[in-house]
């Protein structure tokens, strides 16, 4: 059944040759766990990516009940943390998985840094590298917020303190990340949310985007 | 490979139906409860309405008369109160008869009497629907059914009412 659908659009798409592309090429043995275990290091990518897919899956689910408002967002979260089926499960996967995440893109910059990877011709991978990993930094720090409790609140409070003391323009960039000069409120609370789940998002899907094509055409770099 | 092995599952068939199984099994328990979730409110049991005062049993004429009154509204996280109508009279055996407003077509509002071909009827605007003083539906009007009673408790003098429900 399944085989027949297949054929049907792939006869008239041509769809094999893509997946080739995309999913059929051989793992060299050197970056193989089953052949030398110490190739474990070769795996903190890909499990970036996997937790990242995990985070986008709850994250959608979650905006089903959170409201992004200072008088909604603690008692949206706490609805659906508390009666909501599941709900419990879907904020916990959400919100230990940015934690994984932050650390497997963290083990995943050291491997690539301590093995020379970033080199030529791969300078421009470990760029965008670089990025993807403010990015994940900064849907750290604005989903943080969202909860809207005294954690959430105090530690934007530190953040933007900290973005401030940016020279020259750092009351600038501290007034446009939290929508005011000196409330961390209602405003901050709606651009954080717009932030973390539009703008960063979109970065996000564009960058890793890059980072695997370049992959492929590249390849992955040669044993040590 | 040998003519007696072609039954046999070979290796790279064994493995594509392992990893697929287990890959599917994990993909599975990731999502299922963001699923879960999702259709939670197809789960949520009905909440049981309350009985609210709205007017004295004396006052009750046989001319329908539009009342309101608010009931404790619990949606998600957010409690409010909430207006409700009925159109309360008694019908033709003295009994009290508390209709809702809400056409039965596609849920606009009727009105009692506003139309001068059809004074002694609920009329609603939105397609021309029609209802009798009972609330039943006039055929070859869209209305399928007829307008939603209120579950009523007449206590001490005072009627109280609860939630519509179809007759």
């Amino acid at each position: 059944m399944l085989a027949k659908i297949y054929e049907w659009i792939d006869e008239r798409l041509d769809i094999t040759p893509i997946w080739r592309d995309i999913a059929d090429h051989e793992v060299p043995e050197h970056v193989n766990p089953a052949h030398h275990f110490s190739a474990f290091v070769y795996c903190f990518g890909g499990l970036t990516f996997f937790v990242t897919v995990i985070q986008v899956l709850s994250g959608m689910f979650l905006t089903m009940y959170y409201v992004p408002d200072i008088e909604n967002a603690w008692n949206s979260v706490q609805y659906l943390q508390s009666q909501v089926a599941h709900g419990q499960i879907v904020r916990g996967m959400h919100h230990w998985g940015a934690s994984v995440v932050t650390v497997m893109i963290f083990l995943h910059t050291l491997r690539v840094f301590f093995q020379g990877a970033y080199k030529k011709p791969r300078e421009l991978n470990w760029v965008v590298g670089v990025l993807l990993f403010f990015v994940i930094l900064g849907l750290g720090f604005t989903g943080y917020l969202l909860p809207w409790d005294n954690k959430a609140f105090f530690a934007t409070q530190v953040g933007l303190e900290i973005a401030e003391s940016v020279p020259i323009i750092g009351p600038d960039i501290k007034t446009l990340l939290a929508g005011d000069p000196n409330i961390v409120g209602a405003q901050t609370l709606t651009r954080f949310f717009a932030i973390h789940v539009f703008f960063l998002p979109a970065a996000l899907f564009g960058l890793m985007g890059a980072h695997f094509i370049m992959i492929r055409k590249q390849g992955i770099t040669g044993p040590l | 490979m040998s003519e007696k092995k072609n039954n046999q599952v070979s290796r790279r068939t064994f493995l594509n139906y392992t990893l697929t199984g287990v890959g599917g099994f994990m993909g599975a328990a990731m999502v299922a409860p963001m699923v879960g979730m999702a259709v939670d409110p197809l789960l949520q049991a009905d909440g049981e309405g309350d009985f609210v005062y709205v007017m004295d049993e004396d006052e009750i004429t046989e001319e329908p008369q539009r009342k309101t009154f608010t009931i404790d509204q619990e949606d998600g996280w957010y409690e409010s109160q909430a207006e409700r109508v009925a159109w309360i009279f008694r019908d033709g055996n003295g009994d009290i008869l508390a209709l809702s407003p809400i056409c039965t077509h596609l849920g606009c509002i009727v009105d009692w009497g506003v139309q001068d071909d059809h004074p002694d009827q609920f009329y609603c605007p939105c397609h021309d629907g029609r209802y009798d003083k009972d609330g039943v539906n006039i055929p070859g009007t869209p209305p399928t059914e007829p307008l939603h009673v209120y579950e009523q408790r007449v206590d001490d003098g005072r009627l109280y009412l609860g939630r519509a429900n179809p007759r």
